[in-house]
């Protein structure tokens, strides 16, 4: 995928939320995108999905350029969102639903659900589920139409802590194991590090990308390993340097992650 | 455990009681109504009203369900309940999403309708007669304008249910505006639309009595204001539990219907 010098205005907003914003994410990569509220990164996700356009630069994947939405990127929200009329597998399928793809239903849904271990809750509804639970049969639902692209919104920021994990864990594998490309927007750097190949760290007024940096671990990636606590150290000091460079007022602290978690539950 | 004991040898009280409830209330309204004919009768002013007592009332309705005469005398009624309602949802669900999704809509509507809602629908009989053809018209359309505003007030509302994340995720997923209404808003709001129904055919059963006056001759109105002309009051009273036990059973149905259709979860 190649964002090229993406710029958004809000038209009721105060100026540019989004300036100038150009990356290349390859094939099979899982990308993070780093910052604190405000900094343009959701809209930035928005407009990748095709659900936003752009006030100008342009978005391709595989050289075409996005306009609308598609099945070939889909988007995971920090709510589940899903239909609470419907069951699991209704929620699973429709994705394929919409696209006229009702053939392929019966053999991919019960597919996907095995992927998110739900598959013993395909009759259950919805509102039978745990949060966690939910977030997976929306995992599920996305990942049914065969996307290339799976675009996270913060989906897990507003699960317990335990479950937040092994749905971060589940996702990578399930990603690697479809050679998924995935963009996560994030403000919790431990997240991108148990996630991301690669952080883009994003400032905001207006929104762009003040660093880029690999992640250096490979696979199994365990919290509680020495080199895994290292990399979400250089992590922070790197977003504490550039914090400071865009707020020279700010005493150097890591992102609020309070006031984060506050917006996110209201 | 010890609370439950406190029912002693009622233990089995409380699972009967919505039905005990039930009997004790029509118990009591068959009382009254037998007290009423007491007095009727031995009041020498009104004793040729004493056929409105229940028992000439029961005796009679027994006679009109064997003849056929109750279920004769109600297929039309039905018949034009039903296409009042009919042309109310066709008429008032649409518009009713419409005022609820677009706040434009719903300013510059909402003084017209509020009007219109609050004038009488029979007011409309003259209008009615005149511009259709058929008595039968102009008692659907009577029968429509009362039941429109319930529909499209309540269709409206439900509006609010609606998760704006539920259309963003549908438009990800490739949703078209038709799947839009089909697979998101109707589902989401069909609780609603039969909260307006069932309240529109409330008004509706009202309505259809004074509106079966006008010109037909059948129907629950017309028996009612034939018997009345007949001085058949064995006749009239009779009629007038058929509209009451219709009406209730219309109503029971609506209710069972919004209680399979609701997917809102009291304890979630």
């Amino acid at each position: 995928m190649l964002v090229e010098a993406v710029g958004h205005t809000y038209r009721r907003g105060d100026g540019p939320v989004l300036n100038d914003v150009s990356f290349q994410v390859h094939p099979g990569e899982v990308l993070a995108l780093i910052g604190r509220s405000g900094c343009g990164k959701s809209t930035l996700l928005h407009v990748l999905a095709g659900l936003a356009r752009s006030t100008n630069g342009r978005v391709e994947i595989d050289g075409a350029l996005v306009q609308g939405p598609s099945l070939r990127s889909v988007m995971m929200f920090q709510a589940p969102s899903l239909y609470p009329w419907m069951t699991v597998a209704q929620n699973a399928a429709l994705g394929l639903r919409f696209s006229r793809r009702h053939a392929e239903i019966a053999a991919r849904v019960p597919e996907v659900l095995r992927l998110v271990e739900l598959e013993a809750y395909a009759g259950r509804n919805v509102q039978d589920l745990s949060g966690g639970q939910q977030q997976r049969v929306a995992l599920a639902r996305s990942l049914a139409p065969k996307p290339d692209l799976l675009l996270l919104d913060e989906p897990f920021s507003a699960l317990d802590a335990f479950t937040r994990r092994s749905l971060q864990r589940d996702v990578r594998a399930i990603g690697a194991e479809l050679g998924l490309t995935i963009v996560l927007v994030t403000h919790d750097i431990a997240e991108a590090v148990q996630m991301a190949d690669r952080a883009l760290f994003m400032t905001a007024h207006p929104g762009r990308i003040a660093a880029d940096s690999e992640i250096n671990l490979g696979d199994a990636r365990d919290g509680a390993s020495p080199e895994f606590r290292a990399e979400v150290a250089r992590l922070n000091a790197l977003y504490a340097e550039i914090a400071e460079v865009e707020a020279p007022s700010d005493p150097i602290h890591p992102i609020p992650l309070a006031t984060k978690l506050k917006e996110a539950s209201s | 455990m010890a609370v439950q004991g406190g029912y002693g040898g009622l233990g089995w009280l409380p699972r009967f009681r919505g039905l005990f409830s039930a009997l004790i209330g029509v118990l009591g309204l068959l009382m009254v109504w037998w007290l009423g004919g007491m007095a009727v009768a031995s009041s020498p002013n009104m004793f040729a009203f004493a056929d409105f007592a229940p028992a000439p009332t029961f005796s009679r309705l027994w006679v009109m369900l064997e003849s056929g005469e109750a279920l004769a005398m109600t297929g039309p009624s039905l018949y034009r309940v039903g296409m009042g309602l009919f042309a109310a949802i066709i008429v008032g669900v649409p518009v009713g999403i419409l005022i609820g999704r677009s706040p434009a809509m719903r300013e510059i509507t909402n003084i017209p309708f509020q009007f219109l809602r609050m004038i009488s629908p029979l007011s409309w009989m003259p209008i009615a007669v005149m511009a259709f053809a058929t008595w039968d018209g102009a008692i659907i359309f009577l029968i429509a304008v009362a039941a429109v505003w319930p529909i499209m007030f309540a269709t409206a509302a439900g509006l609010r249910r609606i998760d704006p994340s539920w259309l963003k995720v549908a438009r990800d997923l490739g949703a078209r505006p038709l799947h839009l209404l089909w697979v998101v808003i109707l589902p989401a709001i069909s609780i609603d639309i039969l909260t307006g129904v069932r309240l529109a055919l409330g008004v509706a059963w009202v309505i259809l009595v004074p509106a079966e006056y006008l010109g037909v001759t059948s129907g629950l109105g017309y028996a009612i204001n034939d018997a009345r002309d007949t001085l058949e009051y064995d006749r009239l009273a009779a009629t007038v539990v058929i509209i009451g036990v219709i009406g209730f059973c219309l109503d029971y149905l609506c209710m069972a219907a919004i209680q399979r259709l609701n997917w809102v979860r009291e304890d979630g």
